[in-house]
């Protein structure tokens, strides 16, 4: 199945969580959050979170800015 | 003198709020931020793999600075409340300086998407610090909406232009019942100053000092430009004359 990870396509195991795309993506392992579908999911549940097909998935963290 | 700032019950020593933005490297703005004196920094929220350098939070939180996110580069409500969203879950703080803007050439604010994602995030139980153009209809608005601060630009993001209008400012500290904080237009200290001298709460830069030829230089520039602008505003100005006043006795 395909996910949109971050503007790319990418190709996910069946029954892939939110918390494997976390860590494809390489993202540190705190300062960083989860939208799926324009929602965001708490980090408590990002292993019991599946991502359907199709899903859209933003993983964001903090940078310099503002 | 005991003269914290309060936003949302929170206190801080310094008036100056600072962002991280335009930075050449870490070192330079930990220095900048340290000569500073800042207690609230601003951070953006961006994609992982497009991030880069991610050690922003690092630093912020050995300096031991708040952090403050930001929802830069948010057009409209929804992309902005589902950053702030985002950046609660992230960063662990309820706290957001909401930015929605209308084009890139100006960056200015959208204020019909504005009041529209305060309102929403308000009611979300976010404390709110909106970055606003120099309307005082509009700082009024935001404020009866719950923001915990208006925060109405000198002059366009990054322009370094000053405070184009002071007299809207006094319009809107006189009328203000949160703090005003200047954000957005300083381009050197006697900006930061004015800001303060017009009523100001306190004043948020960035690319003033990150930019500047000696960013650690100007950090400390802004730091006494604020507490010196704000002791003035205390003091209470003398008014403006038009002809001479000897300040000598007469023979």
């Amino acid at each position: 199945m395909n996910a949109r990870v971050n503007g790319s396509l990418r190709e996910l195991p069946d029954g892939a969580t939110v918390a494997a795309v976390v860590e494809l993506t390489g993202a540190p392992s705190s300062g960083v959050a989860v939208a799926l579908d324009g929602t965001v999911v708490p980090r408590a549940a990002w292993a019991s979170t599946p991502v359907a097909d199709g899903s859209v998935v933003e993983v964001l963290t903090a940078v310099q800015g503002g | 003198m005991d003269d914290p700032l309060i936003i949302a019950g929170r206190e801080f020593r310094s008036r100056l709020i600072t962002g991280t933005g335009g930075a050449s490297n870490l070192s330079v703005l930990e220095r900048a931020l340290v000569a500073s004196g800042t207690e609230l920094t601003t951070v953006a929220m961006r994609r992982v793999d497009a991030a880069g350098n991610t050690g922003v939070l690092d630093l912020l939180r050995r300096l031991g600075i708040g952090v403050l996110p930001n929802t830069a580069g948010c057009r409209t409500a929804a992309e902005a409340v589902l950053t702030a969203q985002l950046a609660r879950e992230a960063l662990e703080t309820n706290w957001v300086k909401l930015e929605v803007v209308a084009d890139e050439r100006t960056l200015l604010p959208d204020p019909i998407e504005l009041l529209d994602a305060a309102e929403r995030l308000v009611d979300d139980g976010f404390v709110v610090l909106p970055y606003t153009n120099d309307d005082p209809v509009m700082a009024q608005k935001l404020e009866d909406v719950g923001c915990a601060t208006v925060m109405p630009l000198g002059s366009p993001i990054g322009t370094g232009l000053g405070i184009r209008n002071p007299h809207n400012i006094e319009l809107i500290t006189a009328r203000a019942s949160v703090p005003v904080v200047l954000d957005a237009g300083i381009g050197t200290a006697s900006d930061a100053a004015l800001a303060m001298e017009l009523g100001c709460s306190a004043v948020l830069l960035a690319t003033a000092v990150t930019r500047a030829q000696d960013p650690e230089r100007m950090a400390a520039a802004m730091r006494s430009a604020v507490d010196g602008g704000r002791l003035a505003r205390l003091a209470g100005r003398i008014p403006q004359r038009f002809w001479a006043q000897a300040s000598s006795p007469a023979l």
